[in-house]
C-alpha cells in the first residue's frame, strides 16, 4: 500500500507526468475540472484539503515552509495569496498569462480577462501570483413569504437597519456567519467597507500598515452588530453560526433574511422544496442608507507552488483549470460562480440560474469590497476575532479597542 | 519521574559496600547496553528542547523567514505582561482543579464498584473503562454534538430544569462553555483515575478491615480511618497523573469552542502561536513556559502531598 502511493507519487504508471493538486472541499468540481484538464503528457489528480479556510492555510503553509513537493498545484483562498507570496511560496506566472488575467486577449482555452476585484485580491507587488478560478459573493437572500408578511419592499435597496427590524416586529431570525472564525471577519469587512471605510490601509507596508479599523465606519459596523445581537432577530446560535447553521435558521420556521455565499440558492432543492420555491434574492443590505453596499469577496485562486517538481506542467494546467469553459463545469457543479464575464457566459449555468440571479452575483463581485491584500491578514483577522467576538459584546467602544489590539499584535507586543 | 526515584535509589547503593570487581564490570556493560536507548532518547526528546528554547530567543516566523531577530529574552516579557497569558493560565488551573475533584470522588465511587462487585464483574469493569478507550477527539465529538443548540441532546432532555431551554446556547458564554469542556474531560478521563485507585485498593489488607469491624469501626469510619489512609500513595500518584494531563487540555477545547468564549487553555494558546500564527519564536517561548509550568506543578504536588513515588510502586 505504502509502496503503491509513493510510486503514484512520482509518475503515473502509464508515464505521464503526476500531478497533485491541493483543493478545498467541494461537492465534484475541481475533480471534475482536473480530469478535464488532464492531457497525454500530464495526470492531475486532487487532494482535498480541510473545511475551515485558516486550517486549509495551515497545512498548506506548513508543507510549503518545508518544501514539500507532492505539491504541484493548490486552491488559495484570496486573503492568504499575499502572505503565500511574500514567503516565496509560490511560482512566478508568465508574464502573457499575468497580462490575460488583467487585461484579457490570451488564448480560450487559457485564463480570460477576470473581474476586477479578482485580479486585486490575486496580486501582489505589482504581480499576479495566482490564477484566479472562482469569484464568490454574499447577497442578500429572503424569503418572499416573510418580506410579504414584513411589508418591506425588496426592490429597492435594503439597509442592516431595515431588515433587522423587520425581522424583529415578525418573529424572524437573521442568518449570520459570527462565529470566532475568518466567516465573521468576512461581515466585519463588509459592514465598514459598506460604511465607506477599510479595516487597514497601505497594506503593502506590512506590519506598519495604518489601522483605520477606529473610524465612523468601524463604530457604523459596530452599531450594526450590536443591533443584530440584542434584537429578537438574533438566532440563538448566533455566536456559533456559520454559513451551514445560517442556511439552517433560514430554512427553518423564522427564516426571514440571509446573508450567504452564491452556492446556498440550491441549497434547499431536494431537501425543502417549499424554500427554495420561496427564496428572493437581492444585492447585500446597506450598512449606512443610500450608501452603495460593498458585499463580501470570497474565492479561489489556483497558486503553482515553487517546490514543485513540474512548474512548466503545473502552469499549463492552472491555465486550463482557470479557462472560461473550466470555470463554467466548476459553478455549474458547485455553485461557486466564475471569476470573469466569459466564465458566466458557459450555456449550462443560465439553466441552472435565473438570469436576474446570474446578473446579481456578477454586479455583486464587482461591488465586492475584498479583505485587505497584506501577507500578515491572519494575525489582523484573529485580531478582530478576539475583540469582535462575541457578537453581544460589540459596542461602540469595539472599533477603537481592536485597532490598538491589531496595532499591538502586528507588532509584535501582545499575545493573539 | 525516573528523577524522582533516584535520591532513593542512590542512597541504597551508598549503604552497599564494598563494590566489587564483578559488579563494577557489570555495570560498565550494562551502560554500553543501554547506551544506544539513551542516545534515542536524547535524540527524540532532549534535542527538540534544546531547540525550542533556542527558537525562545528569536523573532521569527515560518512566513517571513528573512525577517528572524535575536531578540533575548523579549518575547517571555512579552508573554508574561500579557494579560491573554493569566486569563489562559487560570482557566487551565481552574479546569485542572475542577476536573481533577470531581474525578477523584466519581473515580472512588467506580473504583469501590470494580472492586466490591460480584456478579457481571468483567463486564462491569469493561463498561466502567470504555470511555477511556475512546480517542479524545472523538468522545470531544459526540460531546460538542450532545451541547449543541442545534442538533444536541442535553437541552430537551433537560429543558425541565429552570435555566435550560431549546434555546440555550451552551457554546456562547465563557462558564456555559466551560462546563460542557469540563464534563466531556470528567467523561474521558474518570476511567483513567479509577483504575489507579482501584489498585490502590486491592492494597488495602482484607484482615485491617476486619478488625476495624470487629472493633465496632462504622462504614464511614472504616473508609476514613483504614480505606483511605492505606491508599493514599495510590491516591496522590492518580492526582499528580491526571492533574498534570489535564493541565495540558488541548482536544476537547479545539474540538468544542475551537478557545471561543475565553474558554483557551495554556496548549491551545502554544497551538496558536506555533501552528496558526507561525510565530516560532513566540510559540517556543510559551512552551518552555508550559513545560516550566508543569515541572512547578509536579514538584508543588509531590512535595506538598509527600507523594512517593517509589512506595506507589511497591518498592518501599
Amino acid at each position: 500500500m505504502l509502496v503503491s502511493t509513493t510510486l503514484a507519487a512520482c509518475g503515473s504508471s502509464d508515464g505521464r507526468v503526476q500531478l497533485t493538486w491541493y483543493i478545498n472541499p467541494d461537492s465534484g468540481g475541481q475533480a471534475a475540472v482536473a480530469k478535464n484538464c488532464s492531457t497525454d503528457t500530464y495526470d492531475i489528480s486532487t487532494q482535498v484539503l480541510p473545511q475551515d479556510a485558516s486550517q486549509q492555510r495551515i497545512q498548506l503553509a506548513r508543507r510549503l515552509a518545508a518544501h514539500d513537493s507532492g505539491i504541484d498545484l493548490m486552491s488559495i483562498d484570496p486573503p492568504y495569496t499575499a502572505e503565500f507570496a511574500n514567503a516565496g511560496f509560490l511560482a512566478p506566472i508568465p508574464q502573457d498569462l499575468q497580462d490575460a488575467i488583467k487585461n484579457g486577449g490570451g488564448p480560450t482555452d487559457g485564463p480570460p480577462k477576470a473581474f476586477g476585484g479578482a485580479v486585486d485580491a490575486a496580486t501582489w507587488d505589482g504581480k499576479v501570483v495566482a490564477f484566479p478560478f472562482w469569484s464568490n459573493t454574499q447577497v442578500l437572500w429572503y424569503r418572499k413569504s416573510f418580506a410579504q408578511k414584513a411589508g418591506i419592499d425588496m426592490t429597492k435597496p435594503v439597509t442592516w437597519d431595515q431588515i433587522i427590524d423587520a425581522a424583529a416586529k415578525n418573529g424572524g431570525r437573521i442568518g449570520v456567519q459570527a462565529n470566532k472564525y475568518e466567516g465573521y471577519v468576512v461581515w466585519i469587512n463588509a459592514l465598514i467597507s459598506g460604511a465607506g471605510g477599510s479595516i487597514i490601509q497601505d497594506a503593502q507596508k506590512g506590519v506598519d500598515a495604518t489601522i483605520t479599523i477606529d473610524s465612523d465606519a468601524g463604530k457604523a459596523a459596530a452599531a450594526v452588530i450590536s443591533k443584530l445581537a440584542h434584537s429578537p432577530a438574533a438566532p440563538p446560535d448566533l455566536s456559533v453560526s456559520n454559513e451551514g447553521t445560517a442556511g439552517a435558521t433560514f430554512g427553518g420556521p423564522s427564516g426571514s433574511f440571509l446573508v450567504n455565499w452564491t452556492y446556498i440558492f440550491h441549497n434547499y432543492d431536494a431537501t425543502s422544496p417549499d424554500v427554495a420555491k420561496d427564496i428572493g434574492y437581492t444585492m447585500y443590505p446597506q450598512t449606512v442608507a443610500g450608501k452603495d453596499a460593498r458585499p463580501p469577496y470570497g474565492g479561489i485562486g489556483i497558486g503553482v507552488s515553487k517546490y514543485s517538481g513540474h512548474i512548466d506542467e503545473a502552469m499549463k494546467a492552472a491555465a486550463c483549470i482557470t479557462n472560461p469553459k473550466n470555470q463554467g463545469v466548476n459553478a455549474d457543479m458547485t455553485g461557486n460562480m466564475p471569476s470573469s464575464a466569459d466564465g458566466y457566459a458557459y450555456p449550462a449555468l443560465a439553466k441552472s440560474y435565473p438570469a436576474d440571479l446570474l446578473k446579481l452575483f456578477q454586479d455583486s463581485v464587482e461591488a465586492a469590497a475584498p479583505r485587505s491584500v497584506t501577507p500578515y491578514w491572519s494575525d489582523i483577522s484573529s485580531a478582530i476575532q478576539s475583540t469582535w467576538h462575541p457578537p453581544a459584546s460589540v459596542g461602540e467602544s469595539t472599533p477603537k479597542s481592536s485597532a490598538s489590539f491589531i496595532d499591538e499584535v502586528l507588532h509584535g507586543k501582545r499575545l493573539l | 519521574m525516573t528523577t524522582l526515584t533516584t535520591p532513593a535509589a542512590s542512597s541504597a547503593a551508598s549503604k552497599r559496600s564494598p563494590v566489587s570487581d564483578r559488579s563494577i564490570a557489570e555495570n560498565r556493560l550494562g551502560q554500553r547496553l543501554i547506551a544506544p536507548a539513551v542516545i534515542l532518547m536524547l535524540i527524540v526528546t532532549a534535542w527538540p528542547m534544546v531547540r525550542a528554547l533556542y527558537l525562545s530567543l528569536f523573532r521569527y516566523r515560518l512566513t517571513t523567514p528573512d525577517d528572524r531577530q535575536f531578540v533575548w529574552f523579549r518575547n517571555y516579557l512579552t508573554v508574561l505582561g500579557d494579560g491573554l497569558f493569566w486569563r489562559v493560565t487560570l482557566n487551565t488551573v481552574i479546569i485542572m482543579v475542577v476536573t481533577v475533584a470531581v474525578e477523584l470522588v466519581v473515580g472512588f465511587v467506580f473504583a469501590m464498584v470494580m472492586h466490591r462487585i460480584i456478579f457481571a464483574r468483567g463486564v462491569m469493569r469493561t463498561s466502567i473503562l470504555i470511555p477511556y478507550g475512546i480517542i479524545t477527539v472523538v468522545s470531544a465529538f459526540a460531546w460538542q454534538f450532545t451541547f449543541s443548540i442545534n442538533n444536541g441532546w442535553v437541552n430537551s432532555w433537560f429543558d425541565w430544569l429552570p435555566w435550560i431551554s431549546a434555546d440555550t446556547n451552551w457554546y456562547g458564554a465563557h462558564w456555559p462553555a466551560m462546563f460542557a469542556i469540563m464534563v466531556s474531560e470528567i467523561w474521558k478521563t474518570t476511567p483513567f483515575m479509577s483504575l489507579l485507585l482501584l489498585a490502590g485498593l486491592a492494597q488495602v489488607s482484607e484482615d485491617m478491615l476486619e478488625a476495624a469491624q470487629v472493633d465496632g469501626a462504622t462504614w464511614w469510619q472504616r473508609l476514613f480511618k483504614v480505606i483511605l489512609p492505606n491508599m493514599r500513595a495510590a491516591i496522590m500518584v492518580a492526582v499528580l497523573f491526571r492533574a498534570l494531563d489535564a493541565f495540558r487540555i488541548f482536544d476537547n477545547i479545539y474540538v468544542m469552542t475551537k478557545g471561543a468564549q475565553n474558554t483557551e487553555s495554556s496548549s491551545f494558546l502554544t497551538y496558536r502561536q506555533v501552528i496558526e500564527q507561525f510565530q516560532l519564536g513566540m510559540g517556543s517561548a510559551l512552551s518552555v513556559l508550559l513545560f516550566l509550568t508543569v515541572l512547578l506543578l509536579a514538584f508543588l504536588i509531590v512535595r506538598l502531598f509527600r507523594v512517593d513515588l517509589a512506595q506507589a510502586r511497591g518498592e518501599g
